[in-house]
């Protein structure tokens, strides 16, 4: 009778009571303490971890902002100054406005200005059609048109217009989630106060841009003698701005003689 | 040693967890989607097997084997696997806070998982010692690891071809699965050919 019935009761019983008063006391013991300001700052960011500011998620920004206070609170580009301001409040620390930032298309090769090498009909990916021979542009630092960066885009802001990416500068935040997905990294992010820009990345000598593409930057160094700040530079076969330098006069623009260089209105 | 390979071998390619015992195949068909989540779980689960092994062992020998309660042995070793890991689960986040931000999601999904359940059960079954009993989970988790990183590779290639819609989602999947459970029977034999 004991054997058969009490003892087999007892055991599972003990074994389940000294289990729960094992964890009830490691729980009490090992408890870590949840930083109840980290949790709002969390709350506030807009959660899509996109790691624009320099840290690896939302989670880990509010962490450091709690934690490190030389840590600025307008590094959330997809927040803005809203975002900046809100948490500044919450913890008590000096607001800065942001900084708005903005993602740009450097290439310009719509099909009637670029030719194609190949008919590709595999995976539809950039980066698929990047491994097959440098991509289906005659230009290899060309937008490769199969809109990679679409899909990585959260907030809607980038279409394919004419096969380039177009990015919508009211929708775009300046993450920068498709500047680290496109294959030829022709996608780069710039200031909102920037004006102008160069629409192209072609590293291949002038002579050969000009042979495949009708858009392309031809490095003849015309910007960089007109520019009076040292803000231009033809460097690697294209022209650069140097955004410290550059204070949007617009010379460069009007001096293009393949209009490479683009405005952008307020 | 010769027997630890043997059995180290047999668990990880002929008597495959997932493939040929057919256990674990919720977290197999369900975290296969990524390479990076299907590792991180095959990690969880090789831990929590080794560690429930080296807790559910001596129970079984100390405490169920001389009072001849063997029948209750899976109860009590589902309990104390839930326990055993809410405990691990408590201790990482405190101690090791970075192991537990990467295993963490995967170890509350495995406290009762039929594959740790199956290679607790399955040692007292073959009549392992302690050591062989060990390697003998650690086995399995490899092998589990082993089947989760093939298949999830078949699985990005599924997704990105065309496939019938009425065979897509989880009847391809199945099927593939099936495919690679078939391929892994190439193994049957081979440890008596190495071995002996």
């Amino acid at each position: 009778m004991i054997v058969e019935y009490i003892l087999p009761i007892s055991i599972v019983v003990v074994i389940g009571i000294v289990a729960g008063i094992m964890l009830t006391i490691a729980s009490k013991v090992m408890a870590v303490e949840v930083n109840e300001a980290v949790h709002t700052v969390h709350q506030l960011l807009p959660g899509v971890n996109c790691g624009a500011c320099g840290f690896s998620g939302c989670e880990e920004y509010a962490r450091n902002i709690v934690d490190d206070k030389t840590v600025k609170t307008n590094l959330c580009t997809p927040g803005g100054s809203e975002v900046a301001r809100k948490i500044s409040e919450v913890l008590g620390i000096q607001f800065e406005a942001a900084v708005g930032k903005r993602a740009i298309v450097k290439c310009s090769g719509t099909p009637d200005k670029t030719n194609f090498v190949m008919e590709y009909e595999g995976l539809q990916s950039c980066s698929a059609n990047k491994l097959f021979y440098r991509g289906r542009g005659a230009c290899h630092n060309a937008c490769l048109g199969y809109g990679d960066c679409v899909t990585v885009c959260e907030f809607d802001a980038i279409h394919m217009v004419d096969e380039i990416a177009h990015i919508d500068k009211n929708k775009c935040v300046g993450c920068g989630m498709c500047v680290t997905k496109c294959p030829n990294h022709i996608i780069k992010i710039i200031p909102d106060t920037q004006r102008y820009y160069v629409k192209c990345s072609s590293t291949d000598p002038g002579g050969y841009t000009r042979k495949v593409c009708s858009a392309g930057c031809i490095a003849c160094k015309k910007c960089e003698k007109v520019c009076e700040h040292d803000a231009i530079h033809v460097k690697n076969n294209y022209a650069r701005f140097d955004l410290d330098k550059c204070v949007n006069c617009g010379k460069c623009f009007e001096v293009c003689p393949v209009k490479v260089i683009q405005y952008i209105p307020e | 040693m010769k027997e630890i390979l043997i059995i180290l071998m047999s668990v990880i390619l002929v008597d495959n967890f997932v493939l040929s015992k057919f256990l674990g195949i919720c977290p197999f068909l369900g975290v296969s989607k990524k390479l990076n989540s299907a590792v991180g779980m095959s990690f969880a689960v090789t831990f929590v097997m080794i560690m429930a092994t080296a807790v559910t062992y001596p129970i079984y020998r100390h405490l169920l084997k001389p009072f001849k309660l063997e029948y209750l042995q899976t109860i009590v070793f589902i309990l104390v696997i839930a326990a055993l890991v809410q405990l691990v689960e408590i201790s990482l986040k405190k101690y090791v806070p970075i192991l537990h931000r990467s295993l963490g999601i995967y170890l509350p999904l495995i406290t009762t998982n039929c594959a740790v359940l199956g290679a607790v059960l399955l040692n007292i079954k073959e009549e392992y010692t302690y050591i062989q009993s060990i390697f003998n989970a650690m086995g399995a988790g490899i092998g589990f690891l082993l089947a989760m990183v093939l298949f999830s590779g078949i699985r990005q290639r599924i997704e990105h071809n065309p496939i019938p819609i009425a065979f897509k989602g989880v009847p391809s999947i199945l099927m593939a699965a099936s495919i690679v459970a078939l391929s892994f029977m190439g193994f049957g034999g081979i440890i008596e050919n190495i071995f002996n």
